[in-house]
């Protein structure tokens, strides 16, 4: 693997900020979609008639749904700050992959129909027509956005990319322009219930599977139970959980880490997946329709509390928009917030000393840890603002005996994207995929060289896949990559049931 | 005479219009825009004290932008502050009594005066020589520096050679209030220096120069990081609910 037919940067010591290269990753767009990927998510199948006259009606519906695009729109003064802060234009030297030259792909149609200034004096102001030439831009350059919101951390007004590539994605697939990955993505998790496709049998197999794995290794009798009726957690995770490495180390350790609670919890087929893409294209409806999968699961299933596995956009959705977007969730126990990070569940546990850990089991490996950009700067955990910086550093301190964060600069609110989110891992983009890692790459190998650090540990899914993929072209392995909950589940201290010694193991899991 | 200086009662009376009945177009736009989701960039202040100081250090000592580019950020605060004393300085042709505090910020004035030019300089100079910014930069932003710079450069130039009267100028725009028209001094630099102002009046609300009201509407920084606690529901979202 790791052939590329692009050229892989070099890792620095520290990440450079390239001199400009005008039209350096033009030619890299994803796949469109197909009718078939388009209309479940109610959108046109292919580039409707009038099509220039029904983006800008579009556009001019966001501005008034929006306040985000109304005031990111008319504020940027081009002050600079934010033009060497995304990790696309430290990869690639594309000046469009800028934030503010990607905001001004939308910024130049927005002057144009919706400002006097641009009206009267388009050139004056940088304002042009909504040309193809200009819609074949926003889909190539809307789509080299991950959507990490870095630049909205330095921008004097906080003006937040991911808002408007989310707005350009959205007007794209009204009239008919859709991005194949993550439409065809949503379409499944619409048929099937999850990303993957997984049907719900596929997932009881697998489960079933697992404990088996568990109790081989370890001689306990750990449960991964799913659709079971009036357990006290649901646990949504990302689909990836249930399927490939490191995902499912990570999985292992959170039913691990439950057993040891005492707490009980299911997994579900109607809700089996955290992820939803609906972020990515920027559709209230779409993300609002995934989201409501999970109010059913909690009502059907009787739970008293949801908790989200590792998964970063989700849990943005989860933490930032699910009330918003499900809620109210009065049904379920006010002791608790709605819905818990796994890490929060975890850590929680930690503190009250209810999990004892064998930390000298991860002393095969010097752990880093990547702050995913969702997790990083669109949400929170526990009850102090960095909190979803402390406590996942806090279950790496409980459970290894090595552990270093990368430089400053690039950690906690100022991490850098993995490369792959906001629905860009896909193998059609794999050069702005490896291009885009560069910085992240940069960093880990500074801690890899001075502080002998072998592993990085991640909380999201998409870091997780982006990772394994994209390390072996700067020489690394793909196994460096793991999911932080493995940390725990290979430093645990299982108690073992007294049933364990028997054989039989009675299964009351029902499918749907 | 009296034909300038019904000109520019006529331009005063115009660029205040704009200026007012624009920007307030725009902060009635944004503030009835719903912001349907909440996007604070975390970490963020819990509670609405905490979004007030946030907001207050952003507007006070930009402190994102310091955290973004240093040498923008010490142009841009020194060209900012500079502008908030020529303004302050500038009130008491304006009003009458000229309040205690206007009279101690007199002198200060001149020096922000002189701090506006060094600020702009900088930030007009950072347009030239670094590619990414110059890749950026459409025709208005060097334009709008250039105005900034002219009303400096000529308001500076009164106060230090071609001295005017500006006993004179207070009785004009005193005079516009009650619709009676005093003379102006026809000094050609006064004229520049008061038709440029008006021209920033009128492009204010109509350019990016809307920095100034968005900056209180943004979500990423206005709102506070609670959304497990509070429901957050738009109207337009509400109605999708029934
Ligand atoms: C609430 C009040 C204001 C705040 C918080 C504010 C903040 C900022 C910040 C952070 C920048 C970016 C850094 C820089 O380039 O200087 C900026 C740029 C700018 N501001 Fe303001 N500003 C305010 C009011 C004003 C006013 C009243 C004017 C002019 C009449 C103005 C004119 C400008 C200009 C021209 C720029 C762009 C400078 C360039 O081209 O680099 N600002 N402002
Ligand atoms: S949101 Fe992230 S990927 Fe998008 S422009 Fe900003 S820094 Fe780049
Ligand atoms: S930092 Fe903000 S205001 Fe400055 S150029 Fe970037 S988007 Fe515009």
């Amino acid at each position: 693997m790791a052939k590329a037919t692009f050229l892989v940067p070099e890792l620095t010591q520290y990440t450079e900020v390239p001199a400009i290269t005008p039209g350096a990753m033009a030619h890299s767009s994803p796949f469109f979609s197909k009718p078939d990927f388009q209309e479940p998510l109610g959108y046109p199948g292919e580039l409707v008639d009038d099509w220039q006259n029904k983006a800008i009606d579009k556009m001019g519906e966001l501005l008034g749904k929006y306040r985000s695009l109304q005031v990111y729109m008319d504020a940027c003064v081009k002050c600079g700050a934010c033009t060497d802060k995304c990790h696309y234009f430290l990869g690639t030297s594309d000046p469009k992959n800028m934030p503010v030259g990607r905001q001004d792909l939308m910024r130049k149609v927005y002057r144009r129909y919706f400002t006097v200034a641009g009206k009267l004096f388009p050139k004056l102001v940088g304002a042009e027509d909504f040309t193809k030439e200009v819609l074949d831009d926003w889909y190539s350059y809307f789509h080299q956005c991950s959507q990490c919101r870095r630049c909205s951390v330095f921008c004097p007004y906080g003006i937040d990319t991911a808002e408007i590539s989310m707005a350009a994605r959205e007007i794209m697939d009204s009239i008919g322009v859709g991005q194949k990955y993550c439409n065809e993505i949503i379409a499944k998790v619409y048929k099937v219930g999850n990303n993957l496709g997984l049907p719900g049998p596929a997932l009881v197999d697998t489960l079933e599977g697992l404990e088996e794995d568990v109790y081989d290794d370890t001689g306990v009798r750990v449960r991964y139970p799913i659709d079971q009726v009036g357990a006290e957690v649901l646990l949504v995770t990302p689909s990836a959980d249930f399927f490939a490495e490191p995902h499912v180390d990570g999985l292992i350790g959170y039913g691990k880490m439950f057993h040891e609670s005492g707490v009980t919890w299911t997994l579900s087929t109607h809700a089996s997946e955290a992820a939803n893409f609906g972020m990515f294209i920027g559709s209230y409806d779409n993300m609002r329709r995934i989201s409501q999968r999970i109010q059913e699961a909690a009502i059907k299933l009787k739970v008293k509390r949801i908790v989200f596995g590792e998964c970063g956009h989700a849990w943005r959705v989860a933490y930032s928009f699910l009330n918003t977007l499900a809620g109210p969730w009065d049904f379920l126990d006010p002791r608790y917030p709605v819905p818990q990070h796994i890490c929060e569940f975890t850590y929680d546990l930690i503190q009250q000393g209810k999990l004892t850990f064998d930390k000298s089991e991860n002393d095969d490996k010097v752990m880093t840890f990547h702050d995913s950009c969702n997790v990083a700067r669109a949400t929170r955990m526990g009850d102090t603002p960095g909190g979803q910086f402390e406590i996942p550093r806090a279950i790496i301190r409980a459970t290894c005996n090595n552990f270093y964060d990368m430089d400053e600069d690039t950690i906690r609110d100022r991490t850098f994207c993995c490369g792959g989110g906001g629905g860009l891992l896909t193998d059609d983009l794999m050069e702005l995929r490896v291009k885009g890692a560069k910085p992240r790459m940069d960093a880990l190998n500074n801690v890899i060289q001075e502080k002998g650090v072998t592993h990085m540990a991640a909380i999201c899914a998409i870091c997780k896949t982006q990772f394994s993929k994209v390390l072996p072209y700067y020489g690394m392995d793909m196994s460096q990559i793991i999911s932080l909950h493995q940390l725990v589940g290979d430093a645990i201290v299982l108690t073992p049931d007294p049933e364990d010694e028997d054989a039989n193991d009675d299964d009351d899991e029902d499918d749907d | 005479m009296a034909f300038l200086t019904n000109f520019y009662a006529f331009l005063f009376y115009f660029a205040a219009l704009v200026f007012v009945s624009g920007v307030a177009f725009k902060i009635v736009q944004y503030a009835r825009t719903p912001a349907p989701l909440k996007i604070p960039t975390t970490p963020a202040p819990i509670t609405s004290t905490g979004v007030t100081l946030r907001m207050v250090r952003e507007v006070v000592l930009f402190e994102s932008l310091f955290r973004g580019n240093k040498w923008t950020w010490i142009f841009g605060w020194i060209f900012h502050f500079g502008l908030l004393l020529v303004t302050l300085r500038h009130l008491r042709y304006f009003i009458e009594p000229v309040w205690f505090p206007i009279e101690l910020v007199q002198p200060f004035g001149i020096y922000g005066g002189m701090a506006m030019i060094v600020g702009l300089g900088g930030l007009w100079a950072r347009r030239f020589l670094v590619d990414r910014v110059r890749y950026i930069s459409a025709p208005s932003d060097h334009l709008i520096l250039a105005l900034l710079v002219l009303i400096g450069i000529s308001g500076l130039l009164m106060k230090f050679v071609f001295h005017t009267d500006i006993v004179e100028i207070k009785a004009f725009f005193m005079g516009l209030y009650a619709y009676d028209f005093q003379p102006l001094p026809a000094d050609p630099l006064l004229l520049l220096h008061l038709l440029l102002v008006a021209l920033l009046l009128i492009i204010f609300p109509y350019s990016k120069l809307l920095h100034a009201p968005g900056l209180f509407f943004s979500p990423t920084r206005n709102q506070a990081d609670n959304p497990r606690e509070v429901r957050h529901i738009a109207p337009w979202a509400k109605k999708l609910e029934q």
